[in-house]
């Protein structure tokens, strides 16, 4: 178990090492070059110089791609020249974070606890209008565009109904406490109910908006898997054995169903992190997907670096954790 | 391995369907004529395909003349409404919004189509690569397909449209495209190494065949199948993403010639007080993009006996 994880870390690593690599020849082959990319269109020559000058672009490629590294690893990205112009970009990243990894968690909740027992039950009965129905919603469900799916929510629930909230994080008189940056959490933390209420009524159509395609996914990965495990022989024997049917679907089918299920939770983490920079669009939220869209209008490319290696770092530990998980659900894995 | 995770489910795809033969073609196909969901993908597709061809000549009005200009008032932000002649009303600049619903369909299929054959292409370039060599070739250009992979493909899209200097149809179609590229050549390269192992490719070996037509003659076009299906799918996926881009304004600068993922990033400033301009364009989107996924589907389906669904 332990070489195993190591072995894991160390593919972590290389596969950190060539993004940067390829970040550093991003960032290079931008129009205009590091120097216009770092300090926008405007900047005057000697600035230009200076920074020529600091990031040693007259010196050979190896050694300003190791000092990118250095400064890489210092969480020093650059200065952002547009998002919010002069901030450190890492910062401009870190301040609006929370609130795409909150949205995107609740979302991936909700798939979760959507997904798995509508693809059990769907599997269970069948060609019955419960399987139907699931399969047509998750076809239909990849041919939406998310923000499409986005906006017709907030239509209908915000503008029309009035029933919940159209935008932002949570109501701006509530003056509550902030502790972590995850404002729900905040507000349980503090205890100010009704500012983690609220919070959570905030995220509700956003979530549900972004669930959809991890919904479809989840759903029929479960119900196919449940489908092969049904057929196994081993549960076949439970059941000649006399198992009682409870104890067949629990310890039998489901858990050794959740294999792939929980594969296909860990590869959604990046279609979910797409999902949330449009969700966050529709809605106002303040998080990353701002600083993308603003961050590309207005060619703030120290922003959108720091994003796009904080996307895959995100992607790659969440991957890896779901190998690791695979240990906790199949014993087999444990003694290799 | 790290990202093993994705791989073996790409690969699992390449192995299901990697025994085909012609007379897995012949059955499949007897299998789709009947299979409900095909009909209607394929239907569906006819449709809009049909739409495109006769699009000239159906249009009523010139896409890109603002003929309802003097109707539009910056101020107060009123849309043309619905009168003779114009059956759906104006957009926002006052041109006819039918005229450009029916030519928007012409460059949202080449959007897709011309995105996947580039992502084909190139996904076919690294999964012939590194299936056909193996070893350390495999390795590396792997490696490169696992980082890209790790990055979301919005974002992926995203830095690319950023390396051009200004948004064209064209910068779109390739950022759209390059995003596919590692999931292409993972698959590919998994059906080739499937086919390595495989009888056929001992047998030609030991006949002596010539390398390069072991991999061309006897392991491409048995690595095919997966492929395809992979294919129908990202035309849906790439439509999708181009309207992302779009709406993340990231979209061609011109819109003179209609394209639907434009018209629905150009509404979301309005979709309030006028929902139907983004609702058409959104509305053939997702028929289209149904269409494409139902199709795509059916063909894994009808591939693959062992599958059920």
């Amino acid at each position: 178990m332990l070489r195993y994880t190591v072995r894991r870390l160390a593919q972590l690593v290389l596969v950190v090492g060539v993004l940067s690599l390829l970040l550093f020849a991003w960032l290079r082959a931008l129009p205009g070059g590091p120097v216009s990319a770092l300090l926008g269109d405007r900047a005057t020559p000697q600035a230009r110089a200076q920074l020529e000058a600091q990031l040693g672009l007259d010196q050979p490629i190896w050694v300003q791609y190791w000092k990118f590294l250095e400064r890489a690893a210092t969480g020093d990205f650059g200065t952002s020249t547009g998002v919010q112009r002069g901030a450190p970009a890492l910062e401009v990243f870190l301040v609006r974070f929370p609130a795409t990894l909150e949205l995107s968690v609740f979302a991936l909740l909700l798939a979760v606890a959507v997904g798995i027992p509508l693809g059990y039950l769907a599997a269970r009965r069948r060609g019955g209008w419960l399987d139907n129905l699931s399969i047509t919603w998750s076809l239909v469900g990849v041919a939406v565009p998310v923000f499409f799916l986005a906006f017709l929510l907030k239509f209908v629930f915000a503008v029309e109904l009035g029933v919940l909230p159209a935008s932002g994080r949570q109501d701006t008189g509530l003056d509550a406490t902030r502790v972590t940056g995850f404002y729900v959490l905040d507000g349980l933390l503090t205890r100010e109910w009704d500012a983690a209420w609220n919070a959570f009524v905030h995220l509700i159509l956003p979530a549900v908006a972004l669930s959809t395609i991890p919904f479809a996914v989840i759903f029929r990965i479960t119900r196919a898997a449940v489908l092969d495990v049904m057929d196994e022989d081993y549960v076949r024997t439970a059941r000649a054995k006399g198992l009682a049917a409870m104890v067949i679907r629990r310890r039998h089918v489901l858990h050794n169903a959740m294999l792939p299920v929980v594969t296909t939770i860990g590869l959604q983490t990046g279609a979910l992190l797409a999902g949330a920079v449009l969700t966050e669009r529709v809605f106002n939220i303040p998080g990353i997907g701002q600083a993308v869209a603003v961050g590309f209008q207005r060619k703030d490319f120290p922003v959108l670096q720091v994003v796009i290696l904080s996307a895959a770092m995100v992607y790659v530990l969440v991957n890896l954790v779901v190998d690791l998980s695979y240990a906790l659900i199949d014993p087999r894995l444990r003694t290799r | 391995m790290v990202l093993n995770a994705r791989r073996s489910r790409i690969d699992e795809l390449a192995e299901s369907t990697s025994d085909s033969g012609t007379s897995l073609a012949a059955s499949a196909w007897r299998r789709l004529r009947r299979n409900p969901v095909f009909l209607v993908g394929a239907l569906i597709i006819g449709v809009f395909v049909l739409l495109a061809l006769a699009a000239p000549w159906l249009a009523p009005h010139d896409p890109a003349q603002r003929i309802l200009e003097h109707q539009v008032s910056r101020a107060t932000n009123t849309i043309p409404p619905v009168q003779e002649g114009f059956p759906l009303g104006g957009d926002q600049y006052g041109r006819d919004l039918f005229s450009r619903l029916l030519l928007g369909s012409q460059q949202t299929l080449l959007v897709a189509v011309l995105a996947t054959v580039i992502g084909l292409g190139g996904g076919l370039v690294l999964g012939v690569t590194a299936g056909a060599f193996g070893g350390w070739v495999d390795s590396v250009v792997m490696r490169a397909v696992d980082v890209m992979l790790s990055v979301p493909s919005l974002l992926l899209a995203v830095s690319i449209g950023a390396l051009f200097a200004s948004q064209t149809q064209f910068t779109v179609i390739l950022a759209v495209a390059i995003v596919q590229v590692p999931i292409f050549g993972r698959l590919l390269r998994g059906t080739m190494l499937a086919q390595r192992a495989s009888d056929h490719v001992l047998a030609a070996r030991a006949l002596g065949v010539r390398e390069t037509s072991i991999v061309f003659r006897h392991m491409l076009p048995n690595a095919l199948g997966p492929v395809i299906v992979q294919a129908t799918l990202v035309l849906a996926v790439a439509i999708i993403d181009a309207a992302a881009l779009s709406f993340l304004g990231l979209g061609a600068a011109d819109d003179s010639i209609p394209e639907w993922g434009q018209m629905l990033g150009g509404a979301q400033t309005i979709i309030d007080s006028h929902p139907q301009l983004a609702f058409w364009p959104a509305g053939c989107i997702i028929l289209v993009a149904l269409g494409f996924t139902l199709v795509g589907e059916s063909l894994r389906d009808a591939l693959d006996p062992k599958r059920r669904r």
